[in-house]
């Protein structure tokens, strides 16, 4: 391990997330947020206008095309983080409840960013897998939409300054992620 | 400034023309720039250069997203949990200083790069009879998913520009659950 290699501590990685918010301000007016390219990019779909609904008629290219390239820019930044700077043998230094609390529910293969026996290809054939990324990925678009943000648009954006409304949707995703997690799992992989 | 949503939804009704829908002013995250300044601002941020610096950005989040671990469906998990305080402080850290940031821009009456001044519209509480009706419910939707992914929309791009290719099915699911909220928005409360 190196430094380069070894995971950034919450109190480096935090204000660096963080200073993105001013710094997308200060550039162009623009609000820190991710989820409206879910939206853009469904304007986007090669579909005749009149087969979309209303809500994606828009004119997405002025709107969306600084936060596609963002977007695009964050696959990036991906891809060198995981390919290039991480030790993809290195497992995450997971708390002790928290591995046990999975072994529990089966998880028992830690290795990577994500549970390859629930969330790869193999396991989209199974219910649990298929609930997890298609499901999951579902309810996250659909979610983020309805709220009107994600966790950048209103966790961070939003509580900056001070929205209470903001406020309130970040409650609703722990009130979600907290069922999904001590509810839905375990009956799930039971 | 803003339309309220109840005539934005008469104007959508109204009109046939695919490009005459702008932008609904409760989609608070899709662009903030008052409308006034909002062709100025969008003909600057659209500029290749100003879209260099947007792919920037985003790359550089995407890697700090990626070394701090906030793309790990275990980190989500253990979030979840309460049992780590990692991703607390990298979310609140993150928080703190964007809000700061805000706070600083405000006082000082900043500008952007072009001139153009700095204004975060607040969040709409929308017309339902229950106040902020999409806050909560469209937030414990999002959670939901959040937690069964364990991706929010940044990361999941992230993972996938990581080569974590199954993401590539959630994000498709995530643009189907987009969809499936444009077809569903009228009779959603808000």
């Amino acid at each position: 391990m190196s430094p380069v290699q070894d995971p950034w501590p919450w109190y480096v990685a935090g204000p660096l997330i963080g200073l993105v918010v001013p710094a997308l301000l200060v550039f162009g007016g623009k609000t820190f947020g991710l989820s409206a390219n879910l939206r853009h990019a469904c304007a986007a779909a090669p579909v005749p206008d009149r087969a979309k609904p209303g809500f994606l008629r828009y004119d997405w290219r002025s709107a969306g095309t600084w936060n596609l390239v963002f977007a695009l820019g964050i696959a990036v930044g991906g891809f060198v983080g995981i390919r290039l700077l991480s030790d993809p043998a290195a497992p995450l230094a997971l708390s002790a409840p928290t591995v046990a609390a999975l072994a529990d529910l089966g998880v028992t293969d830690l290795a990577g960013f994500v549970p390859a026996q629930l969330v790869s290809w193999p396991a989209l054939a199974t219910p649990a897998g298929a609930l997890m990324v298609l499901g999951g990925g579902f309810l996250v678009g659909f979610g983020a939409r309805w709220a009107g943000g994600c966790t950048s648009g209103h966790a961070i954006s939003g509580l900056a300054d001070l929205q209470v409304p903001s406020l309130v949707a970040v409650v609703g995703f722990f009130a979600g992620g907290l069922a999904v997690t001590h509810v839905l799992l375990p009956l799930l992989l039971a | 400034m803003r339309t309220p949503t109840h005539q934005l939804r008469q104007a959508d009704a109204a009109s046939g023309s695919p490009r005459h829908v702008d932008l609904p002013a409760e989609c608070a995250d899709a662009e903030q720039v008052p409308a006034d300044l909002r062709d100025r601002a969008l003909a600057s941020g659209n500029a290749p250069l100003a879209l260099l610096v947007y792919g920037l950005l985003g790359a550089f989040l995407g890697l700090v997203f990626t070394k701090s671990q906030v793309i790990s469906w275990f980190r989500i998990y253990e979030m979840f949990r309460f049992e780590s305080f990692h991703m607390y402080g990298v979310i609140g850290s993150a928080v703190v200083t964007a809000a700061v940031s805000v706070w600083v821009i405000k006082r000082l009456g900043l500008t952007t790069v072009h001139g153009e001044p700095i204004e975060l519209a607040p969040k709409q509480w929308g017309d339902s009879r229950v106040p902020g009706a999409r806050y909560w419910m469209g937030g414990v939707t999002f959670g939901l998913g959040w937690a069964l992914l364990g991706a929010c929309p940044g990361p999941l791009v992230a993972l996938l520009g990581g080569g974590v290719s199954v993401m590539a099915a959630a994000l498709v699911a995530a643009l189907g659950g987009t969809w499936a909220y444009a077809l569903l928005r009228d009779r959603l409360p808000h």
